[in-house]
């Protein structure tokens, strides 16, 4: 062991012991980075949408106002209107209900279905390992669009079934990555010495091998939020997502396309809003793998 | 040679050294004023536990200290130049040139994707030494010379293809090839088994002699420190706690930190202290009493290409160990002594042989009745940072074993758990802690707390104390000795330190390529070696060429 390890490890420990969790706090606000603050702002704001859509804008979003047809940005629409004279801004801010529970749907469905097939594979192991596993492959060889949208003429169109349909496509990538945590855990001096101390096979795995392993699976899924939310979108684009007239932000998008060369403000406002979620998304699952790494 | 220096400048001169590390906003002081000199072709060892700032003091001179170290005061002088605060690229021009180093881990400081040859040519290429036809002839003369065999071969292979020693003889082939000044050797060896080691302190004490290169050995091991530094400079907390020629630091150590270190290495004295249960107990219970009985013992694992004979980890191994006495088995890495032990206690089905403990035949267990079984022997092993769950308290990791013999209350459980965390030693305040927030040595009492809760009849101590420090694994001795006496245990103590082993065990199994070469009382077989490995292996000790402390 080197001195550098020790110091380490006692800075750590007496930073754990030392000081209350406040100031701990006060000195996380102070060293958080302004993009990553920024970010936080974003999705803080993208969820307020999602719970209190009233909140944040008076217009309807489904109901047109007459005579108000493709207006440009202005003081009293915001980001203009579309061809039914809907305020934009009011259809981006009840949207975002639509995105955040699909995304959330999708990341919880491949979360769970895919950390329970890899946890399987990884702790069963032998042939229903390389079973999980294969078909794991297989899933992984189909593009993730071609495969959402397969799922999808299976279920039919709507919010819930895009979600769904996405969700699938990330089962795979969860599965690998949990699998592989719970065989690095398996393999550690504490598993076997807990088997040692007459541990059953399911209070090792309940105990030990969980915990240990699905800390990074938890940080995975906050990078899928940011992925999901764009693939829903795109979907949504191709009208594969909620019907008409729901505000989705894809199907916004693609509402907005046929009056590119007019109303430009149409396809772009959404689109940016999309953008930055995803990269807001991101940042902050990448602060989350800091931490727990 | 560039080696030039005139008598009267050291070729390194510390003084007042002042290291800190910055962590975030947190200021770290590592180094206190240290100061020492190392003469031309003098060897000075620093001396130290982990934590004294010995590796510290050692990156420093070299220009090599993490980003977030800093030289707050002092200075270090190269052959009467300050170097304490030149930027790298000025350091570019002497490393390797003047001061070099031998790093400690030579498993991963060669390129794994370049060949041996590559990377000795490269430092000559660096300083513009050689190249082409006269850079190979260089390259092959240096591999020769660190006394590699068929250097030709060695050159074109990579460093997955050679063994530990190997590649520490080509990193000190690296550290001689521009024939500097300073030799740093940061605990060149710790990573090594002892008859290795003895063989690369040798060459490295040839090549001194040689060359009259200085040598700054680093090292935790104070018998390597005696056995080949003309000084020593002992380090604790980042202060000198003494300074002066080996042979008289360790014939009268004037700090007492210095003679709790003499005190402490197996190597170097024979601890009052401990004695061993045959020596307690001479009266003795009956022969018959063996609590572990190996017969014969055979361990292979398949190849993984097939048609191939399988290889056998063990061969044909059998020991007996009496209740109440602690039995040795000793070996280099490879020779199959953490397989035995392994089988021993029921984690691997021997491919043949009898294990009988206690009466139990472990090859009529299987599932429920091998889980009951685990009360009677329990394992504790070598590293006290990998074999604690590091989500779990420190209660909750000895109170897992009663948990899963669940007959006990919450009560009893908690007052049982916390009795015998206060046996081993760990204050009650520790309970609700988590492993990282404790040091090595309470690590290791807390993986011998969970042993012990279930009331075992044998514990195996898998090289249990060779992580740590020489002050904190001579209390866990102490600890375990304590506890053999009290509650009459069996220890199978698994070991490549035949020191530790001289000081603990009755009896003893030397192992060599999974086969036994040497078995019998300790005395007898370190004063009458029945094998020529078995005296090899005495020989490496370090600390043996000071006979009276022996």
């Amino acid at each position: 062991m080197t001195t550098l390890d020790t110091i380490r490890s006692e800075i750590g420990a007496d930073g754990r012991a030392g000081s209350s969790r406040r100031a701990r706090l006060a000195r996380l606000a102070r060293r958080l980075p302004p993009g990553l603050a920024l970010s936080w702002l974003i999705l803080a704001t993208v969820f307020l949408w999602a719970i209190a859509p009233a909140l944040f804008t008076s217009y309807n979003p489904v109901e047109g106002v007459g005579g108000a047809q493709l207006k440009r940005p202005d003081a009293l629409h915001l980001l203009g209107t579309d061809a039914l004279g809907r305020d934009l801004y009011a259809r981006i801010v009840y949207g975002a209900v639509h995105s955040l529970t699909g995304a959330f749907v999708a990341v919880g469905l491949g979360l769970i279905v895919g950390t329970t097939l890899g946890v399987i594979a990884g702790s069963v192991g032998r042939r229903l390992d390389d079973a999980i596993m294969r078909i794991v492959d297989v899933l992984l060889s189909i593009p993730p669009l071609l495969l959402s949208l397969s799922i999808i003429i299976l279920l039919g169109f709507g919010t819930v079934n895009a979600a769904i349909a996405v969700g699938l496509t990330s089962v795979a990538g969860f599965a690998r990555l949990a699998r592989s945590e719970v065989v690095r855990v398996r393999r550690s001096d504490y598993v076997e010495a807990a088997f040692g101390s007459g541990g059953t096979f399911r209070a090792v795995l309940w105990r030990h091998v969980l915990p240990n392993s699905l800390t990074s699976v938890i940080a995975i899924a906050a990078l899928h939020f940011g992925s999901a939310v764009l693939q829903i979108s795109t979907l949504g684009f191709l009208g594969y997502g909620a019907p008409p007239p729901t505000p989705e932000w894809g199907l916004l998008i693609a509402e907005g396309r046929n009056y590119i060369s007019t109303a430009w403000w149409l396809t772009t406002a959404p689109g940016f809003v999309v953008v930055l979620v995803v990269l807001a998304a991101n940042r902050v699952s990448q602060s989350f793998g800091k931490v727990t790494s | 040679m560039t080696f030039s220096a005139d008598q009267g400048t050291p070729v390194l001169e510390v003084s007042d050294l002042k290291i800190s590390y910055h962590g975030g906003e947190r200021y770290h002081p590592v180094v206190h004023g240290v100061s020492f000199r190392v003469e031309p072709g003098e060897v000075v060892a620093l001396v130290g536990e982990s934590g004294s700032g010995k590796t510290t003091t050692a990156q420093s001179v070299i220009g090599l200290l993490p980003a977030n170290g800093h030289v707050d005061r002092g200075t270090i002088r190269l052959n009467g130049t300050d170097i304490s605060r030149w930027s790298d690229r000025q350091f570019d021009t002497i490393r390797g040139a003047r001061i070099s180093l031998v790093p400690q881990d030579p498993g991963s400081s060669l390129n794994p994707v370049k060949t041996i040859g590559a990377q000795v040519g490269e430092i000559l290429e660096i300083h513009g030494e050689a190249r082409g036809k006269e850079l190979e002839r260089r390259v092959l003369a240096l591999l020769e010379c660190v006394g590699l065999p068929d250097p030709e071969l060695r050159a074109r292979q990579y460093p997955h293809e050679l063994s530990g020693g190997m590649r520490q003889r080509v990193l000190i082939a690296i550290a001689i090839a521009l024939k500097p000044e300073l030799i740093i050797a940061d605990e060149p060896t710790s990573a090594l088994d002892v008859t290795v080691q003895k063989r690369i302190l040798d060459l490295i004490d040839e090549l001194r002699a040689e060359y009259g290169t200085a040598v700054l050995l680093v090292t935790h091991d104070l018998g390597v420190a005696v056995d080949r530094a003309d000084r020593l400079v002992v380090l604790q907390g980042g202060r000198v706690q003494e300074e002066g020629r080996a042979s008289e630091v360790l014939a009268a150590p004037r700090s007492p930190y210095t003679r709790q270190l003499i005190a402490d290495a197996p190597s170097l004295s024979r601890s009052a202290a401990w004695v061993t249960a045959t020596a307690r107990s001479s009266t003795g219970t009956a022969a018959t009493d063996d609590v572990v009985v190996v017969e014969q013992l055979v361990q292979e694992f398949p190849r993984p290409t097939r048609g191939e004979a399988p290889f056998s980890a063990v061969d044909h191994v059998s020991f007996r160990v009496r209740r109440g006495t602690t039995h040795a088995i000793v070996g280099e890495s490879g020779s199959g002594k953490t397989t035995t032990v392994r089988a021993v206690v029921g984690f691997q089905k021997p491919t043949s042989g009898k294990i009988e403990i206690d009466g139990t035949d472990l090859s009529t267990l299987g599932g429920e009745t091998l889980r009951q079984f685990r009360r009677k022997i329990q394992l504790v092993y070598q590293n006290p940072y990998a074999s604690l769950d590091p989500r779990q308290t420190i209660f909750e990791i000895v109170e897992e074993p009663l948990l899963n013999f669940g007959n006990l209350s919450r009560l009893e459980r908690r007052e049982k758990t916390l009795a015998i965390l206060s046996r081993v030693g760990l204050p009650e305040a520790l309970a609700t802690r988590r492993a990282h927030a404790l040091s090595g040595g309470q690590r290791q009492r807390v993986a011998i707390a969970r042993a012990l809760v279930l009331d075992p009849q044998v514990v195996v101590l898998d090289e249990a104390v060779s992580a740590l420090d020489v002050t904190v694994q001579a209390r866990i001795l102490d600890l375990l000795d304590e506890l053999q006496q009290d509650l009459g245990l069996t220890y199978l103590f698994v070991s490549h330190d035949l020191a530790v082993v001289r000081q603990i065990a009755d009896t003893v199994s030397v192992l060599r390529g999974g086969r036994l070469v040497d078995e019998g009382p300790v005395a007898q077989v370190f004063d009458h070696p029945g094998s020529d490995y078995t005296r090899e292996l005495i020989s490496a000790i370090p600390g043996r060429k000071h006979p009276a402390f022996a």
